[in-house]
């Protein structure tokens, strides 16, 4: 079962730039795309360097896929999936988000 | 066919998955040395997908994964080892490919198909030697003493570069270097021997050097250039002994001929043989002078083992470079998926840099085709010379070698076997032929030898496989990733098919925008865009990324449209802009209040050291003469600048593509030596481009008289005082490689010297590429420093007024980009660590004390420190 976290309100993300929250003991970097009005939420700790820096990045698109690159080494990855571009090997993972009362929630598996 | 994950006791291996794998059982491929030839084999056999059906285990002896041999020499230009690394590592890491270094290969059970690495034995199906080749040492008394070298692996010039320098330091003079072998890797050795700063001679057997590439008169070239170059040559001498001094250090080389030379260090480069020695023992078929003998398909007498790369005999003769081992590699990659693939031998030319002397032979260099003809020429006092070897007709191409200038090499070998057209000399001559377009080169034509890509390759990935620039074209047929000497020609092949096929050959900044970034910047100035989205929306395509976003933040602010942080510009920048600090490893950030010309007050260093006390942050003095405060979390930035802000500090924009400082000495003020006021007029040069946004970061010096303590023709522009006035010195650049100013003008006043910076930086700003800083830029401008000097001095372009009112501009609207943050609400949002706990640190963080500051803990600390195990990390402690 998902239990889903209040962390924001839509107002609250600035398009097209991060924010990390706390989520159940976890980072998590929310994104809120300017285009689209799409939330995601990805891990915030980038897995190349281990700093807690996601939410830091700049958003953008690949071939239409929006992206995030991390503001340490530049990987990019895809916002949907939290599949790394640049290395098959390496994803974030996908936190669920919806959107309630004007209020951003995020979803993390309840035990 | 044991499946059970081998023990491996003291070897570093590096594999990501386990290997236990449910399914259809993989077949076992050994592959014997991890060098060049072997990396390449396992990257084509992944390409192919064969890890489905293989699991491959690659043994190599050296510590490091495979690595660039080619390019071993540029470790002397400072270059990391890890620089040096194949491919991005990824390959290793995949399910189903496991590397183990630092494990030698002692012995191959042929019967049991068993291969032994230290105590441990594995099984194969098929095995691959690419065992290489070692660097032989001549059997002469004394070579075996330290500080005698041979020149193959990058521990062998590790261990030279450091010999040398602790020599140097020992003896308390210029190290005396020797190289035995005045080869290409000889003269290569020789030019870092030369590059470490030692006195080098060359020391050759045969009557000329590179006696292999080129002939008698070429090489007589060769000498000539070199030895202008202060390393000196002895050809046709044989080495006879080497001796120590008295401390057991080779201190001498005696010739055959009696004669003897000091020497503090010793290089052999006589020769490579292949190491062949398990198939010997194992009993394979070995050629006389070495070398596993092989079929064209690459297989050994074993019918499970195959032989590539430098340790492989083929055609009756081994191939020591490294693009034949290449074509073998993906031989043996298409065997193994069942395919018929064979070699066919290869083309041994070779272009090489050698103590920045172009040498070049191609095709059959030294006329061995009978009724051949040689056309020659030669310039002794430019020390040039170049020979073309053509066919009875004299209009075959066959061959030729270039000795001095190569630069006519990457037209000329594709057009071995053609004809060259009425006049060959013409090929020869200083301008060079007009090199026949991309168009003109028949597809068959090879263009890059390392990898063996025709020009119609090149072509095809064009035209069928939808590369749509030089980068996408490499990747997709590896042609210039090796030696790089091919580039100009494969992107001139690109660029040719591109136009045909009516797609405009792209200097698009990136897939979001199909200009350059100084059209970018005309198109914003001519226009009324004033923010990313409308830029995107009329003349870009997407969403924008990790470089169009800075690129346009940069422009938009360069050209006065909103404070860098307003508005939509805030998503545009990288965190550093964004919140106005410097990112650390650790995601923290540094902090650099400006200090104009280095200047500060006592009292001013007071609150700096007061604020860092308080927030617990390293401090350092940079190398920019202003102090750096590391460590800040993003939460306390805001707390951190109110109190620097307070005290009068403002931003130093180390975070920014902008001015960082303008470095001043003393000066007239203190100095007995000072000219003119170098303190006063850094200060005010300082505050006058303070926040100017630019392609690259901007640096000035300004240095009180030509002593030149503030290293100004280091910076982009540096000032150095004159009895008379300034001179101004432009395109000055430390990084990877460094580039003194030059003069741009002399002895100006203060006023004209103000203006001429002004028009300078501006031009620049608008002209100049991302992420280009002014040494480049300078060089990209078509008519060099000279074509600028007249735009800036003479106003050629008659635009000096407009890029003057641009910096008046700039120079009017600067506020401090930290206090507009402080007083503005909203701004101050973007610092919270969470959005949901905006005052809470990151739990992550973990530091260790050292020198009495604290530093971010690394993996090994943290996870002692955050395990809390036992295990003591005295003297340090935690601080977080
Ligand atoms: C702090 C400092 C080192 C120090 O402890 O002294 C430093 C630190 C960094 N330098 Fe530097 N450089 C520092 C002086 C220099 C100097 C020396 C100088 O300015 O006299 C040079 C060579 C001179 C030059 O720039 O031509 C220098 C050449 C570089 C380069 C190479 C630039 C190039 O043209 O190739 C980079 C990489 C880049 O900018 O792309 C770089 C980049 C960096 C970055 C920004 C790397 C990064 O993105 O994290 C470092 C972060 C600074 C921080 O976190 O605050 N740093 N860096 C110095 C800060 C000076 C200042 O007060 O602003
Ligand atoms: C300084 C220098 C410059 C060069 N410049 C050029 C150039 O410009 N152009 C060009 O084409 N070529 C050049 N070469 C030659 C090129 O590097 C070689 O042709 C190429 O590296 C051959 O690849 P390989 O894989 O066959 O051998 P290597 O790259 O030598 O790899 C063999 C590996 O196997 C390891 N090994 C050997 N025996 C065992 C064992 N029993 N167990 C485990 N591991 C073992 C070795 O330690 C080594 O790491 C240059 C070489 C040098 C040294
Ligand atoms: S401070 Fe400069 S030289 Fe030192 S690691 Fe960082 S970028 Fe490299
Ligand atoms: S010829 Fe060496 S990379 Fe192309």
């Amino acid at each position: 079962m998902t239990t889903w976290t209040r962390v924001c309100a839509v107002d609250d993300l600035v398009p097209d730039r991060g924010a990390a929250a706390l989520v159940d003991g976890h980072q998590v970097a929310i994104f809120r795309l300017s285009d689209s009005g799409a939330i995601h939420a990805v891990d915030h700790l980038d897995p190349f360097s281990h700093a807690n820096v996601m939410a830091r990045g700049l958003v953008g698109s690949r071939l239409g896929t929006p992206t995030v690159a991390s503001p340490m080494h530049k990987q990019s990855f895809d916002l949907v999936t939290g599949q790394c571009l640049d290395d098959p090997a390496v994803s974030l993972q996908v936190w669920p988000t919806r959107v309630a009362d004007g209020w951003v929630e995020v979803g993390s598996a309840a035990a | 066919m044991t499946s059970a994950v081998p023990t491996v006791h003291d070897m570093t291996t590096e594999q990501a998955l386990p290997a236990e794998q449910p399914g259809p059982a993989k077949k076992k491929l050994a592959v014997v040395g991890a060098g060049m030839v072997a990396h390449r084999l396992v990257e084509a056999l992944v390409e192919r997908g064969a890890d489905q059906s293989w699991d491959i285990e690659v043994f190599g002896d050296e510590t490091r994964p495979p690595y660039d041999r080619v390019a071993l020499t540029s470790f002397f230009s400072d270059r990391d080892p890890e620089d040096l690394l194949l491919g991005d590592g990824s390959l290793w890491r995949r399910p189903g490919v496991r590397l183990y270094r630092g494990s030698v290969v002692s012995r191959i059970d042929r019967e049991a198909r068993q291969v032994h690495a230290r105590s441990t034995t594995f099984d194969y199906d098929k095995l691959v030697l690419a065992t290489g080749s070692y660097a032989t040492v001549p059997p002469v008394s004394g070579s075996d003493l330290p500080g005698c070298f041979v020149y193959r692996t990058v521990d062998d010039v590790a261990e030279l570069r450091q010999w040398v320098l602790d020599r140097e330091a020992a003896l308390g003079r210029k190290v005396k270097g020797a190289v035995v072998g005045g080869g290409l890797l000889g003269l290569e050795a020789a030019g870092a021997l030369t590059a470490l700063g030692a006195d080098t001679t060359v020391v050759e057997f045969a009557e000329w050097l590179m006696p292999l590439q080129v002939d008698r008169a070429g090489g007589g070239a060769l000498r000539r250039i070199i030895e202008q170059m202060g390393v000196s040559v002895r050809t046709s001498t044989a080495t006879s002994r080497l001796k120590a001094g008295r401390d057991g250090k080779v201190s001498r080389l005696q010739f055959a001929d009696g004669e003897k030379i000091a020497a503090d260090v010793v290089v052999f480069a006589t020769g490579v043989r292949p190491r062949d020695e398990l198939a010997r023992d194992s009993g394979l078929e070995v050629g006389e002078r070495g070398g596993v003998v092989a079929d064209p398909g690459c297989l050994t007498s074993d019918e499970s083992i195959y032989a590539i790369g430098e340790v492989a005999q083929i055609a009756g003769r081994v191939w020591g470079l490294v693009g034949p081992g290449y074509t073998m590699a993906e031989v043996v990659a298409d065997r193994l998926l069942g395919g018929t693939a064979t070699f066919e031998g290869a083309d041994l030319s070779t272009k090489l840099k050698l103590l920045g002397v172009d040498v070049a032979s191609f095709g059959d260099a030294f006329a061995a085709t009978n009724g051949s003809l040689e056309v020659v020429y030669a310039d002794p006092t430019a020390g040039v010379y170049k020979k073309l070897v053509m066919s009875d007709d004299a209009q075959t191409l066959l061959g030729g070698m270039l000795v001095g200038d190569a630069s006519a090499y990457t037209n000329l070998r594709p057009m071995v076997g053609r004809a060259l057209g009425s006049d060959p000399t013409g090929w020869l001559l200083p301008e060079g032929m007009e090199p026949p377009s991309g168009s003109a080169l028949p597809d068959d034509a090879t263009v890059c030898s390392c990898n063996n890509v025709t020009a119609g390759q090149v072509r095809c990935a064009v035209t069928d496989e939808g590369c749509t620039d030089l980068a996408g074209v490499k990747a997709c047929t590896k042609a210039g990733t090796s030696c790089g000497s091919c580039v100009s020609l494969v992107k001139k092949l690109v660029d040719v098919q591109l136009s045909e096929a009516g797609i405009e050959v792209s200097n698009a900044l990136c897939e979001h925008f199909a200009f350059t970034r100084a059209q970018l910047f005309d198109i914003v100035r001519v226009s009324e865009i004033s923010t990313f989205s409308e830029l995107v929306a009329q003349h870009g395509t997407g969403h924008g990324c990790d470089i169009c976003r800075p690129v346009a933040a940069s422009i938009l602010s360069s050209l006065g449209k909103g404070h860098v942080l307003d508005g939509e510009n805030a998503a545009l920048q990288d965190t550093n802009d964004h919140v106005m600090a410097n990112l650390q490893k650790d995601g923290t950030y540094s902090v650099v209040p400006r200090i104009p010309g280095g200047e500060v007050t006592p009292e001013g260093l007071i609150v700096i050291g007061q604020v860092a006390a308080d927030y617990g942050l390293y401090t350092k003095i940079t190398g920019g003469q202003r102090i750096d405060l590391f460590g800040a979390r993003i939460e306390q930035l805001p707390g951190i600048w109110k109190r620097l802000v307070d005290a009068g500090f403002e931003s130093g924009h180390a975070y920014g593509k902008s001015l960082r400082t303008v470095k001043s000495c003393v000066g007239q003020s203190w100095c007995r030596y000072g000219v003119q006021d170098s303190t006063t007029l850094a200060i005010d040069l300082e505050l006058r481009y303070r926040g100017l946004r630019s392609p690259h970061k901007l640096k000035l010096g300004v240095s009180g008289c030509a002593r030149e303590c503030a290293e100004a023709r280091g910076k982009d522009v540096g000032i150095i005082a004159t009895d008379q006035g300034w001179n101004m010195y432009v395109g000055g650049n430390g990084g990877f490689t460094p580039r003194h100013a030059q003069l741009f003008a002399e002895d100006l006043t203060t006023e004209e010297l103000v203006r001429a910076i002004d028009r300078f930086l501006m031009y620049y700003v608008r002209t100049a590429d991302r992420l280009q800083r002014t040494a480049p830029w300078l060089e990209s401008v078509e008519g060099g420093i000279d074509a600028v000097r007249a735009v800036v001095l003479e106003d050629s372009l008659g635009i000096a007024a407009d890029l003057d009112a641009a910096m008046e501009a700039h120079v009017g609207a600067y506020e401090d980009e930290w206090a507009a943050t402080l007083a503005d609400e909203k701004k101050l949002q973007r610092f919270a660590s969470f959005v949901n706990a905006p005052e809470t640190p990151d739990p992550d963080l973990v530091y260790v004390e050292e020198r009495g500051q604290r530093r971010p803990a690394d993996e090994a600390e943290r996870a002692v420190l955050i395990a809390g195990a036992s295990l003591p990390v005295r003297p340090k402690e935690v601080l977080a």
